[in-house]
């Protein structure tokens, strides 16, 4: 659905700069190319190491890791858990709903959900390519602990 | 071409770890492949209007208007736009990176980028409205309230960690990037 919304709206943009500038349009295709191309190696491989870890992980191995009984030992595994997964959101919902359904508990959830999307440690070659190392390590740690606060705070309104 | 295999190396040797796998265990190797191969078309599928309207981006909009909106002094307004240019998005976070970089190259404020990264990673707007139907509104509502302002209290915080100097080095490599 959303794609739709960004393809009309990538094609009117598109057709407005043609309509206005052929050459800067020309350039900004080129430039939309090369940015492409210079990340795809660094996709491809992610993208390879999505399909072995959702090959290995399921819903099943996961909730029986972090059950509603496995507290704050559970949010650190579930933290972990989503801060090496890279699934993609309309995977990772259904997923998280489903671990709700098998026994996870919401603190665990929250944390699971706010790691999987906030932290990115397979992604982190791509992202030190463009904010080195320091930056990429501390926004990822910071995002990790910040999770907790989420759990917390998700545990004690979620019942 | 030796270029070419050096550039791809580790998506070669991956490859190369895939088959391996698959030989020791098909059934899952070959659900590994198609997964892959699923994501893959997802990729070429959300990526390409994401990426035209960041050549547009470059070629259009001036350095000043981007200063003016999201550099050094654009205050709440530019954490605002930041916040809602990211919730606007689509796709997985590692399409944000390159359009951090053309906000780099045009001049936004550091802050304001990495508010903008925080916001993609987790209060897009499509993706709200799928968590919602899966997790329930009480929990969605509430994850989006704490992600707001935890967003932008660790832009700040890794902000306030790299020197002046260490922030102008990510600037430099962002001009080399495209």
């Amino acid at each position: 659905m959303d794609s739709v919304i960004f393809y009309s709206l990538a094609s009117i943009l598109l057709l407005l700069s043609f309509l206005k500038d052929r050459k800067k349009t020309k350039m900004a295709l080129k430039k939309a190319w090369k940015a492409f191309e210079n990340i795809l190696p660094e996709f491809l491989v992610v993208i390879l190491m999505v399909g072995f870890m959702l090959s290995v992980l399921n819903a099943d191995t996961i909730s029986g890791i972090i059950g509603a009984e496995s507290g704050w030992f559970g949010v650190i595994l579930a933290s972990v858990i989503g801060s090496v997964t890279l699934i993609p959101g309309f995977v990772a919902f259904p997923t998280a709903a489903l671990l709700l359904k098998n026994g996870a508990g919401y603190m665990q959830i929250a944390a699971f959900v706010s790691t999987l999307m906030m932290v990115g440690v397979v992604t982190m070659p791509v992202e030190i390519k463009y904010f080195g190392k320091k930056a990429t390590l501390l926004r990822n740690a910071a995002a990790f602990v910040f999770s907790f606060i989420v759990a917390l705070i998700i545990g004690m309104v979620v019942k | 071409m030796k270029k070419i295999v050096k550039r791809y190396r580790y998506f070669i040797a991956a490859i190369a770890a895939m088959l391996v796998f698959t030989i020791v265990n098909k059934e899952l190797g070959l659900k590994a492949l198609s997964i892959s191969g699923h994501q893959i078309k997802e990729m070429l599928f959300i990526i390409p209007p994401i990426f035209v309207m960041l050549g547009l981006l470059d070629v259009w909009v001036p350095r000043e208007t981007m200063v003016r909106f999201m550099g050094e002094g654009s205050g709440i307004k530019g954490i605002l736009l930041a916040i809602f240019i990211g919730s606007a998005a689509a796709g997985p976070l590692y399409g944000a990176f390159p359009v951090a970089a053309v906000f780099m190259k045009k001049g936004a404020k550091f802050s304001n980028i990495l508010i903008f990264i925080g916001a993609w990673s987790t209060t897009k707007i499509p993706m709200f409205l799928f968590e919602i139907g899966s997790l329930g509104a009480k929990f969605a509502v509430t994850r989006l309230l704490i992600d707001i302002p935890g967003i932008i209290l660790i832009a700040f915080i890794i902000s306030k960690f790299l020197s002046k100097k260490e922030i102008d080095k990510i600037y430099e490599n962002a001009k080399t990037l495209d």
